[in-house]
């Protein structure tokens, strides 16, 4: 059985793209873990049988073109206001999934009051929400989520809270309202971490379903372009400082 | 009924979809009225009061996705928030409408009516090439139309429109005739009329994506063309205007929305003084009524753009006759409402009667 026909028989199979991933080649860096993520949600979506009911709203930042890699029904958002576009969509369409997919300058710095509000709602959506504390799209910059001492293009000095103020937890504050049901830190370093995210996003989506309210999912990520590091070196940099202030696990499930 | 409940009432009765607002003086009763009214129980139409109008206008950038009809109401200072999602909704090409009771500015300004955001209204606002297609109501009766109206002409276009009221027609009480109730669109309507861009659900086609982004400039400038063409045809095709005891009229005051109705007043009190003047009304703000006006330039003495503003509709007027006839200005600025008598020495002071 060495032969290519015998190989590729279907019963051979052990891992496929999942049909959601678009054949789109991905414009994100080596290293980067969107790509990971994108797979995730597109698998659930696969697995959920929901294709024909999911709408993503995509932010501006690194991930704007998300809608160019999952199969299905997009909005772009303004910046930030990603989830006032899904409070629209969501209201609009009671029995669709919607989801937004935004990162840290996004969701935590000009998005604040969207995020905050559609939360206190418990707008029936999906957030995910990728934390890299910089911003990557405009060349890696601060963000809200930037941790103390950290080196940015706009903390060449380090993040220094006199001057540049405090990482901010916006995953805990988003947990102490009323409207999420359900707000979890991941990440997708490890294959074990991955299975973990997926498990996170999956359970989110079961949850617009059951019309729960908001679903909350940081994923804490790398950027090693704007980092300047190796994605093997971003990996153990993330573990050894973003771990710490940004703690992995279920902070709200109920 | 007042003007701003009107709006709400006519909402409900053309078979809007959704409404996403944020409290502002002077319009607050558009949101109050719907509220009062739960028409979310009658016709399932919902209502949501947002954080901010940033926020309220996004929520409407996507319901608008859903290709569904949906608005927005605000007051001046709201409407400049807003812009950010205008300038979204009009390079996404998505439908919607957005209501304007203007009051005076700038900055926080006044709460007091006034017509100083002509420019804000019918050049674009936010960044980037792109018009609204704005209607200026001169009644109550006016503001019922023009939502029904509005959301026509935004669905056959994709583009949002705006109704540019004042705090004047939103406060002020008339009669009004309100329009028969029509139903909410059917899933199977809104497939037939915005199905091939809509955010439904991929099933059985190539998913749908809205989106103003295009990285290639190249391609930026082809969407940009695209739009161009789509204003010319609304320019050649929807304007409209009304023309007010013209026929003999020795001079022509340009007025729309509540300053039209002052001057049929000015009108009277100029004809009884002898003086033969006749009002050209405005109704499309944008498209401007370029041609029609052109045309009177020849047969008037001079034309007076009365606006409660600095003057600010009054360059469309000189654009529009482009030298063949003499263009003034005349308004009472910051939330001050002229009255008939001051337009009629403002307009024999300007021409040297």
């Amino acid at each position: 059985m060495s032969n290519i026909q015998d190989i590729t028989k279907p019963e051979h199979l052990v891992y496929r793209k999942t049909p959601l991933l678009t054949d789109n080649v991905m414009h994100y860096c080596p290293g980067c873990t969107h790509g990971v993520i994108h797979k995730l949600v597109g698998e659930v979506i696969e697995e959920l049988d929901i294709q024909d009911k999911t709408i993503g709203v995509s932010p501006v930042g690194c991930s704007v073109l998300a809608y160019n890699y999952l199969d299905i029904d997009w909005a772009q958002a303004a910046h930030g206001r990603a989830p006032a576009v899904a409070t629209g969509i969501s209201r609009l369409h009671p029995e669709k999934y919607v989801f937004t997919y935004q990162g840290d300058g996004d969701l935590a710095s000009i998005g604040c009051a969207e995020i905050m509000h559609a939360c206190s709602r418990g707008e029936n959506i999906v957030v995910i929400f990728i934390n890299n504390a910089i911003y990557g799209m405009t060349g890696g910059q601060m963000a809200p989520t930037t941790l103390l001492g950290q080196v940015t293009a706009t903390t060449p000095y380090g993040r220094d809270p006199k001057l540049n103020g405090f990482p901010m937890k916006i995953t805990e504050l988003l947990a102490q309202l009323d409207g999420t049901c359900y707000v979890t830190r991941q990440s997708a370093d490890t294959p074990g971490a991955v299975r973990k995210a997926k498990n996170a996003i999956k359970k989110a989506f079961q949850n617009t379903r059951l019309q729960k309210g908001t679903s909350f999912i940081e994923i804490v990520g790398t950027c090693n372009s704007g980092w300047k590091m190796t994605p093997v070196d971003s990996n153990t940099w993330m573990r050894e400082n973003m771990f710490p202030k940004y703690p992995l696990g279920d902070i709200k499930d109920i | 009924m007042k003007g701003n409940e009107v709006i709400a009432e006519a909402a409900i009765r053309c078979g809007c979809d959704g409404y996403f607002g944020y409290p502002i003086t002077p319009q607050s009763e558009v949101m109050e009225t719907l509220m009062l009214r739960k028409p979310w129980e009658e016709t399932g139409m919902v209502v949501l009061q947002a954080e901010s109008e940033v926020a309220a206008i996004n929520m409407v950038y996507g319901a608008a996705t859903c290709g569904k009809k949906v608005m927005t109401s605000s007051s001046s200072p709201g409407v400049s928030l807003k812009q950010e999602g205008i300038t979204y909704l009009a390079g996404a090409e998505l439908p919607c409408l957005v209501v304007d009771v203007v009051r005076g500015g700038p900055g926080l300004g006044t709460i007091q009516p006034a017509q100083s955001d002509y420019f804000q209204a019918t050049k674009g606002g936010g960044h980037g090439d792109y018009h609204l297609i704005v209607l200026a109501p001169a009644s109550v009766q006016e503001m019922n139309d023009f939502v029904d109206l509005g959301f026509e002409l935004a669905f056959k276009y994709r583009n949002p429109a705006m109704i540019l009221s004042d705090g004047v027609i939103g406060q002020m009480m008339e009669k009004v005739e309100l329009s028969p109730f029509k139903p909410r669109w059917t899933d199977e309507e809104i497939e037939k009329i915005s199905g091939s861009w809509a955010l439904r659900g991929k099933k059985n086609r190539e998913h749908h994506i809205v989106t103003s982004l295009e990285l290639d400039p190249y391609g930026q400038e082809k969407f940009n063309r695209k739009l161009q063409a789509k204003y010319r045809e609304i320019e050649a095709k929807e304007v409209r205007y009304e023309e007010i005891a013209c026929e003999d009229a020795d001079y022509l005051l340009i007025a729309y929305g509540s300053s039209a109705r002052i001057c049929q007043k000015t009108v009277d009190l100029a004809r009884e003084q002898g003086i033969k003047v006749g009002i050209f009304r405005p109704i499309t703000l944008y498209p401007f009524p370029m041609e029609a006006l052109a045309k009177w330039a020849g047969r008037v003495k001079g034309m007076l753009s009365v606006e409660m503003s600095a003057g600010q509709m009054v360059y469309d007027v000189r654009l529009a006759v482009n030298g063949k006839v003499k263009v003034e200005h005349y308004g009472r600025l910051g939330g001050v409402i002229h009255a008939p008598e001051e337009v009629l020495e403002g307009f024999k002071s300007a021409f040297g009667l």
